[in-house]
């Protein structure tokens, strides 16, 4: 098992050395110049040829990428060119924002999902089946702008129950208040294809010999279905979950924008807009090594859920 | 594999039926399934409201004011007094209408300070023609009014400035904040997404075919290459490496979206061509294939590809859906397409500010156009994935 956790992190080596040489490609190779990006900030001659010197764009291709890698060993990436916060700091301020939305909200999304998929998968093809898929394929087809738009006017603005937008000091201020209605649209948007999804991971095992046995011997219809089969459905249900949680990041951030919660998906939109290099290349950067972490995570669950299942 | 080679046909000799091959069964289980016919047609009718868009057969004049400022829709209305004319003798859509005409917005509107001047004059002089003529060309503003409308981005040409007792009151799907018909609009942006969609899906699904049928033909080095490649990719969440992209690019355009989609998005496909080259390049057939002397490029894409060429069908067409949602969020958020055309995601940030003041129409356009055609993809998808895999279900 630790052979095998090692053996993995040692792999995320040359994935994660193609990000950053992907990344540095991006932005210091295609990208060009950023001098001349910050001369519409900074009027100054001599500030731009200080940046640049700061920045090693001067220097060649292999001296500079040697500074990014160091950037991001060191968890360093010096100050925003739009607002001179700590890239650090930016981190540190805004990630507990979006995962105050992201985390209730994925376990809200996960219970309700499993349990409208075990209903129509009890009742497979029958017209509450149908009629759920339906209702889901309909609701994926709408754009996420549109909940956002359309929710935002008539519960926030129109019917007065949740804060238009804005984010306050305290936890529960966050959570109750300000939090509320990001997660209800969240919801909405994911639940149609985490639906689908489930019930095709439960129909997979519904009609399998084991099923009939548990039947057979006479258990309730709750036992058959929130016990057998849904222990074995937990299975790819866990390996979607940890590929979602990368998504706690940056995934949210339409409705962060539209609310203006100081998260990180809009601190990346932001930083696009201002064309604001550092910011976007330490975000992307650290998503990135969370995803692979996160994609072994999901194997060694994997592993705990299904004793059958042979690391190799 | 008999269709995929016609060389010759033994069956038609002996007086045997030739066999329907691979594509003519399941376009007919395709024909079998109603929703599926369904989709296809509505996918169809948007395909065809795409290319006459295209060629300016409709929606051409989409960048002329030819109503007045927030126009209401009428569509609606007018059904419902059709309906209810019967029972009542004179429809109350009149007065109904001039109570929604919405106040006029000084600023684009009313910008000519000479108007009274000239409907007085215009009144004096029996309503000639030659005197609106002189009038407007007396006109000190004009020159002023043509170069700021030149630099809010309508330029084109194709503005033409209707006069302005001859803007629609109301039009059947209502106007926007310069007065110019939704329903063009939201036809031009139907035009943006397929175009989008379509050539997005076409680059993404190339590339994705052609690396993955290398890595899973070959195997070995190459793959593991093409596998550490694919896994730079896929490591970086989709959003955000479409955002640093953009962020990148700075150029803003169809073709800019179409390449940031199709570099980035290429990863689900070469997957699943990977996998399937890995299958069948141990079949007998390209054994076979290998000892008649088939080069490598023959056996890959003249022997296999046919065999494989469904799968990649259903993901060109998940493609399609991904990437008409994808642009409109990039268009949303101002990374799209530019001011010089229209997308349904630039009419959604439009209409984000017109709903507050109510009014509704532009997003109640966009929104339906593009939920039709997407669920309408999105079912056919999964008809075509059902009637060219029957094994599945």
């Amino acid at each position: 098992m630790t052979a095998y956790i090692i053996r993995r992190l040692w792999q995320i080596v040359p994935t994660m050395a193609g990000v950053i040489l992907l990344i540095f490609l991006l932005f210091n190779v295609v990208g060009g110049d950023p001098a001349y990006l910050l001369a519409g900030k900074i009027s100054n001659a001599e500030q731009i040829a200080n940046i640049r010197k700061q920045l090693g764009i001067d220097e060649p291709y292999w001296y500079q990428l040697l500074l990014f890698v160091k950037q991001v060993v060191t968890f360093d990436f010096g100050q925003s060119w739009s607002t001179n916060e700590a890239v650090s700091s930016i981190f540190a301020t805004r990630l507990p924002n979006s995962l105050l939305i992201g985390v209730p909200l994925l376990i809200l999304e996960t219970i309700i999902a499993i349990a409208i998929a075990l209903v129509v998968a009890y009742k497979r093809g029958s017209l509450t089946d149908r009629s759920v898929m339906v209702s889901c394929t309909v609701a994926q087809s709408i754009s996420i702008l549109v909940y956002i738009i359309v929710l935002q006017y008539v519960l926030a603005y129109k019917l007065g129950w949740f804060p238009v937008q804005g984010w306050g000091n305290g936890f529960f201020e966050n959570l109750f208040k300000y939090a509320a209605l990001p997660i209800i649209i969240a919801l909405a948007v994911s639940l149609a294809p985490n639906i689908r999804l489930y019930r095709t991971f439960l129909l997979d095992e519904v009609n399998q010999d084991y099923v009939r046995t548990a039947r057979a011997k006479g258990l309730s219809e709750n036992r058959v279905m929130l016990v057998h089969v849904l222990r074995n459905a937990a299975i790819p249900i866990i390996t979607n979950l940890m590929i979602q949680l990368p998504g706690l990041l940056v995934g949210l951030f339409l409705i962060e924008r539209f609310f203006s919660v100081p998260g990180i998906g809009r601190e990346v939109i932001l930083a696009v807009e201002r064309s604001d290099f550092p910011v976007i290349k330490a975000i992307t950067v650290y998503v990135a090594l969370a995803t692979m972490l996160a994609n072994l995570l999901a194997d060694l669950l994997y592993k705990a859920v299904d004793p059958r299942v042979e690391l190799k | 594999m008999s269709a995929a080679h016609p060389v010759m046909n033994p069956a038609a000799d002996i007086g045997i039926e030739r066999s329907p091959g691979l594509w003519s069964l399941a376009w007919r289980r395709l024909m079998r399934d109603r929703v599926a016919v369904a989709s296809l047609i509505v996918v169809v009718a948007f395909l065809l409201l795409a290319v006459a868009s295209m060629f300016g057969w409709v929606a051409k004049n989409w960048n002329s004011e030819i109503a007045v400022n927030y126009a209401p829709p009428t569509l609606f209305k007018s059904l419902y007094a059709a309906a209810t004319e019967a029972t009542k003798g004179e429809g109350e859509k009149g007065p109904e209408v001039e109570g929604l005409a919405v106040q006029r917005q000084p600023i684009v509107n009313d910008r000519d300070p000479l108007r009274s001047i000239l409907d007085e004059l215009r009144a004096q002089l029996g309503q000639g023609a030659e005197g609106v003529e002189e009038i407007k060309i007396v006109d000190p503003l004009a020159d002023v009014i043509a170069e700021l409308k030149k630099k809010l981005g309508r330029v084109d040409g194709a503005i033409e400035d209707v006069g302005e007792d001859k803007k629609a009151p109301h039009l059947a799907f209502g106007a926007d904040k310069w007065g110019r018909s939704v329903w063009d609009k939201v036809v031009k942006g139907t035009e943006t997404s397929l175009l989008v969609g379509f050539a997005a899906a076409i680059l993404a699904t190339v590339i994705g075919t052609l690396l993955g049928a290398v890595a899973g033909y070959f195997g070995g080095k190459t793959d593991d290459f093409l596998n550490w490649f694919y896994s730079i990719f896929n490591s970086i969440p989709y959003i955000l490496l479409v955002l640093a992209i953009a962020a990148v690019l700075q150029k803003k355009g169809v073709l800019t979206v179409v390449l940031i989609l199709g570099l980035t998005g290429w990863t689900s496909i070469f997957r699943v061509v990977r996998a399937e080259y890995m299958k069948h390049k141990a079949r007998d057939y390209v054994r076979a294939a290998n000892a008649i002397g088939a080069t490598h490029m023959r056996r890959m894409f003249t022997h296999i590809f046919p065999n494989i060429s469904h799968v990649v069908l259903v993901q060109l067409s998940l493609y399609v859906v991904i990437f008409i949602k994808s642009e409109v969020i990039l268009s949303y958020l101002g990374f799209g397409v530019g001011v010089d055309t229209v997308s349904w995601g630039s009419m959604l940030n439009e209409a984000q500010n017109e709903l507050i003041l109510g009014y509704w129409w532009q997003l109640a356009a966009a929104t339906l156009f593009m939920a039709v055609l997407v669920t309408a993809f999105s079912l056919f998808t999964d008809a075509l994935r059902d009637a060219l895999d029957p094994k599945l279900k």
